[in-house]
């Protein structure tokens, strides 16, 4: 494929709203509260939505035939790209959105850049993406702080969360070869620059919300190059049902 | 209410019109501001429209809408979906705002007023029933994404709220 490191840096942002719309989407009908149940598959509703307009960029720029729905369906494991932190579990509503909190800040932040970036596609897509992600920010900001700052059992839960999850931060912020080489070309964002102002901002809002800043420093890392949690499979085996067991059926 | 680079020849604007968006049947297309050009280039009529939410489900019906109501006007039709520049509520017109809020969903506020009336708990969204302003959030998000749900306490009516996207 001519454009082989666009359509894998492509897939690496893709990847992230895909497997976290998937995430939330598991909420249809199990929130905590209609409200909530509502607003968790909202968001996942705008994160496949932005998953579309990515793959079927993707899907022209490989221009073998596949579709949008193969990108999403048909992949194995290994060649997700998305990173740990948005496959992990909704273990409750804590990490649902402790997790969401965790990346809309750093979606946010990335979109920002991505407006600028030379491709005019990715420009466009990420222009239209802020617009929706800044809601979803302000939303998980919301939750994070009334938990955090709300009762001795939703702090101490929130708190969980966000000190299990924190380990999943840093690799937000690894490049690999295929995004360095868009860095390079104006096309990709440099995610290195992003991480001061993150921590900045995440630090800020666990202060606001009462809770304590992880102290940890062992971070993993992986799912940028394929290798996943255990968790993964799991949601792809759901995620993937009716494409594997009817092969090409349509809707 | 700007309406840029919206390029939509005159004999096609009736039948534009008649489309109307999916999830709120009282609203025109037109007057949702989705449909960004409409020209006819050698017998085909080329329509381009944009997304309110990426994630709208209602695009693709609006897309075979539009190809309906043109077949039904003797044109032949192709859709595009174009993604720049990205939809704001500012291209809602006039007319589309009013019936939004004859329909019972309160029409958008301003971006500050937005973020004061979903952020910080201002009682100044209108309630579509009574018009009184003591109105309180109950979810950021409604039965569309592009909603939120307010109760009015005066009523009581439980309305949407058509979120500011800009």
């Amino acid at each position: 494929m001519k454009n082989e490191n666009l359509y894998n840096c492509i897939l690496g942002i893709a990847d992230n709203s895909l497997i976290l719309g998937q995430r939330m989407g598991e909420l249809c009908g199990h929130g905590p509260s209609l409200e909530t149940d509502i607003a968790c598959t909202n968001i996942s509703l705008d994160l496949f939505g932005q998953v579309r307009s990515y793959f079927q960029y993707a899907a022209k720029l490989a221009g073998d035939g596949r579709t949008e729905d193969d990108i999403a369906m048909l992949r194995k494991e290994r060649e997700y790209k998305n990173v740990l932190l948005v496959e992990q579990p909704n273990t409750d509503f804590a990490y649902t959105l402790g997790r969401q909190f965790l990346f809309d800040v750093y979606h946010l932040m990335f979109l920002s850049e991505l407006q600028k970036s030379t491709d005019l596609t990715l420009a466009a897509i990420a222009n239209k993406c802020i617009k929706e992600v800044s809601y979803h920010e302000r939303f998980s900001s919301d939750w994070v702080k009334r938990l955090g700052d709300g009762t001795e059992e939703s702090h101490q839960k929130m708190q969980n969360a966000i000190d299990d999850l924190w380990t999943y931060t840093d690799e937000l912020f690894h490049q690999t070869e295929a995004d360095k080489a868009m860095v390079e070309e104006g096309i990709g964002v440099d995610v290195t620059k992003l991480k001061d102002n993150y921590y900045k901002n995440v630090k800020s809002l666990l202060d606001e919300a009462t809770l304590k800043v992880p102290e940890s420093k062992y971070f993993q890392k992986g799912g940028k190059e394929g290798v996943h949690t255990e968790h993964l499979g799991y949601l792809l085996s759901d995620l993937q049902y009716m494409q594997r067991t009817y092969p090409n059926m349509e809707w | 209410m700007t309406s840029i680079e919206q390029n939509i020849e005159h004999r096609l604007i009736s039948i534009l019109e008649q489309v109307s968006d999916p999830e709120i049947p009282v609203l025109s297309i037109m007057d949702m501001g989705v449909v960004r050009s409409a020209i006819i280039e050698e017998g085909v009529v080329k329509v381009e429209i944009t997304p309110t939410y990426s994630g709208c489900p209602a695009m693709d019906v609006i897309g075979d809408d539009i190809k309906k109501a043109l077949k039904d006007a003797g044109y032949k039709s192709e859709i595009d979906l174009i993604l720049h520049p990205a939809w704001t509520t500012d291209w809602i017109t006039p007319r589309g705002r009013k019936a939004l809020e004859d329909y019972g969903i309160a029409a958008p506020l301003e971006a500050d007023a937005d973020k004061d009336a979903l952020f910080n708990g201002k009682r100044i969204v209108k309630c579509t029933n009574c018009s009184s302003q003591n109105t309180r959030l109950v979810s950021q998000f409604g039965s569309t994404a592009c909603k939120a749900q307010f109760q009015c306490d005066d009523c009581q009516e439980p309305f949407d709220y058509f979120k500011c996207l800009k």
